[in-house]
């Protein structure tokens, strides 16, 4: 579980980031490693609201820990850096993309207003144009969510995107709350079963990222890689014995 | 490796004669102690299997269409009050009382229905008799006498007898309820930390118990490091703390990662109520109830892990909510770590010990080696490298005897008993 040589690739630990801020290091070096962290909180937080009953201690913490780095990003400046520059716009409509994945199959069914989806359709038509291969592997795990329910994808929103962001940590936490009856069969029987392909879908998400960790995805991926005290399961064989219960009840 | 023979909770009863265990399965297993006799002296404290009974089953909330899971959070003892034993097991929704009682005698001589059970024709029965008792291999039954059951939104992660062994708690995330040990349709919601606006929860309930002396008084942790003590005689819904313990923040050492490690996984007073101990990701901590604003002793577990927090919040190890315990006397305190090591402090001589629990390394009866974690470039022949330990291999959970030096470690799904050796 614990990959050797990860953390080579993920930054580990106070001394790097004390090191950028005394200036030693170049600071755009800090300013992706706080946002691969960030990706990665997302992800978690996104993989927790997928299955079974999150573990709610965990989800806390790691959404404490995404504000923790708004906040700060908010604070240097670079919340509006990468508003204004057109690679950081790929950055910020994957952050909003991740809430889209994050929601509920119901919520989108009912029409739920979710922000951004203007944005997320630009980010995609874009990504078409500039990196043909890249996109591809982003088309095929999207394709899936699109099929949903396409007039919800029509909206267009105005609002901006740092409030976007927040929201979607709120609808997390909302979702989190108000599970419906139906949402599980929901999941089974609206959605497209690629969406489920996990492997394909977190690395179509990532792949127009910089990171330069994705092994580090493939641990989430992976279900063998899945703590065993935790709550979220990201074993699909779990949710194939949830359509068991369904099934059989 | 079955993952429903994880054991998820260890916990030794008042007399230290009775240790019982819960797994991932809902299982709970019951060792006992054997007796000392003059015809087997190396047997003393040998523990061997006293009763297996299956606790709790998985289940489906249909309201929620969420899988409740059959895992065992948390196993309590009642003080025993007669020849049964009882104990409290709860999952992450209902809390069950067991008794566990022996059965050694059988009734022979029924009137009514023959040796084998088989009901008697009435025109047989010519005379009257009085059954008699007669010996029979002891036979041990576990039965459920009280289901306590839909008082919890969220999972339940700790469950506290209190000191009037008329009354328990029982916490989730966000609530703690008290009930009575006699009445299962109703309990009394005590704590209550959940927001009007579930969209401003920063902070979650971690962990609660009583205190061993003042049957008023509780305390409970939470997941940004703090611990509040409550009292019940002040109001009836305890959210104003008596007491509120928080260590200042270290600004030098603070990361994305310091509100995740101050996250508390277990607090536990010690058996003079003097004092209380907290288990946070890299240090154990021993307050003194009379000062708040930091504790009197802190122990780094392994402090060699601060520079793999990221790693290990990426592999979710960061999230591993560790146990402490204490010794009979408060003497000593013990917590689990990785690689299945894990570590003893004696306090006032401030000497630590890492141990392994592994088949490999103990044989039954050999003395323990004490193990080394390398921290530096060098390493020395026995001590193992940071690296190379198996994060797989967590300790989560740890008992001691209430008198004696014996502990109980489990490791995965294994159970391991240690004992001091007396020379």
């Amino acid at each position: 579980m614990f990959v050797r040589g990860l953390k080579r690739k993920c930054f580990d630990g106070e001394e790097d980031i004390e090191g950028t801020l005394a200036g030693i290091k170049a600071i755009p070096s800090y300013n992706i490693q706080r946002q691969s962290l960030l990706d990665m909180s997302l992800v978690k937080l996104q993989l927790c609201h997928m299955l079974v009953e999150p573990n709610l201690c965990r989800s806390v913490l790691i959404a404490n820990t995404v504000r923790q780095i708004q906040e700060e990003m908010t604070q240097d400046g670079t919340w509006q850096m990468i508003n204004t520059q057109s690679t950081g716009q790929a950055s910020l409509d994957r952050l909003v993309s991740t809430d889209i994945l994050c929601r509920s199959s119901r919520d989108q069914a009912e029409g739920k207003h979710v922000p951004a989806y203007g944005t997320f359709n630009k980010d995609f038509e874009s990504d078409q144009a500039q990196d043909g291969s890249e996109t591809m592997s982003t088309a095929s795990s999207v394709q899936a969510p699109r099929n949903l329910q396409s007039n919800v994808w029509e909206m267009e929103n105005p609002q901006e995107n740092k409030g976007n962001f927040q929201k979607s940590l709120d609808q997390i936490f909302e979702t989190l709350e108000n599970k419906s009856p139906n949402s599980v069969e929901d999941l089974f029987s609206e959605v497209d079963n690629s969406y489920y392909d996990l492997d394909t879908m977190l690395t179509g998400m990532m792949s127009n990222t910089k990171m330069g960790h994705c092994d580090s995805l493939e641990t989430f991926s992976s279900p063998t890689n899945t703590a065993s005290n935790s709550n979220c399961k990201s074993d699909l064989n779990d949710l194939d014995h949830i359509v068991e219960i369904l099934v059989e009840s | 490796l079955s993952t429903a023979d994880i054991i998820s909770t260890v916990e030794f009863n008042y007399t230290g004669d009775l240790l019982a265990t819960g797994d991932k399965g809902g299982r709970v297993v019951i060792f006992q102690r054997e007796q000392e006799t003059k015809s087997r002296p190396l047997s003393r404290g040998e523990y061997n299997v006293y009763s297996t009974f299956q606790s709790h089953e998985p289940e489906f909330d249909y309201l929620k269409s969420l899988e409740i899971e059959e895992k065992i959070n948390k196993i309590r003892w009642l003080p025993q009050q007669n020849a049964a034993h009882f104990l409290l097991s709860t999952n992450d929704k209902t809390i069950k009382l067991w008794k566990i009682s022996e059965r050694d005698k059988r009734a022979e001589g029924y009137n009514l229905k023959d040796e084998d059970g088989r009901l008697r024709e009435p025109f047989r029965v010519t005379e009257l008799r009085v059954p008699t008792l007669k010996p029979m291999d002891l036979m041990v039954e576990a039965s459920p006498r009280r289901t306590f059951a839909n008082a919890h939104t969220y999972h339940i992660n700790s469950i506290s007898v209190n000191s009037d062994y008329a009354t328990y708690l029982s916490a989730d995330d966000l609530r703690i309820n008290l009930w009575h040990l006699e009445v299962t349709n109703r309990s009394f919601n005590i704590v209550d930390i959940k927001p009007a606006n579930m969209e401003e929860l920063t902070e979650v309930i971690t962990a609660a118990e009583f205190h061993p002396n003042h049957c008023n008084v509780f305390v409970y942790s939470s997941s940004k490091g703090t611990i509040r003590l409550c009292d019940m005689r002040s109001s009836a819904l305890c959210d104003q703390h008596s007491k509120f313990f928080e260590e200042p923040e270290d600004p030098s050492s603070r990361s994305f990662f310091s509100e995740i490690i101050s996250s508390i996984s277990d607090v536990k007073f010690s058996h003079s109520g003097r004092y209380m101990m907290t288990r946070d990701y890299l240090s154990v901590k021993v307050w003194d109830l009379n000062m708040e604003n930091r504790p009197v002793e802190t122990y780094q577990v392994h402090e060699y892990l601060r520079s793999k927090l990221c790693s290990l919040y990426e592999n979710d190890c960061i999230f591993d909510k560790f146990e402490c315990c204490w010794n009979g006397s408060d003497s000593t305190i013990m917590t689990g770590s990785y690689n299945n090591f894990f570590r003893t402090f004696e306090r006032s001589s401030q000497r630590d010990t890492t141990l392994e629990a592994s088949r490999e390394s103990s044989k039954p009866r050999a003395v323990l080696k004490p193990r080394k974690v390398c921290t530096s470039g060098k390493r020395k022949k026995d001590e193992i490298a940071v690296d190379s330990l198996d994060f797989n291999k967590k300790i989560l959970h740890t008992a001691w005897h209430p008198t004696e030096n014996v502990i109980a470690v489990a490791a995965t799904n294994n159970l391991y008993l240690f004992q001091e050796k007396v020379n």
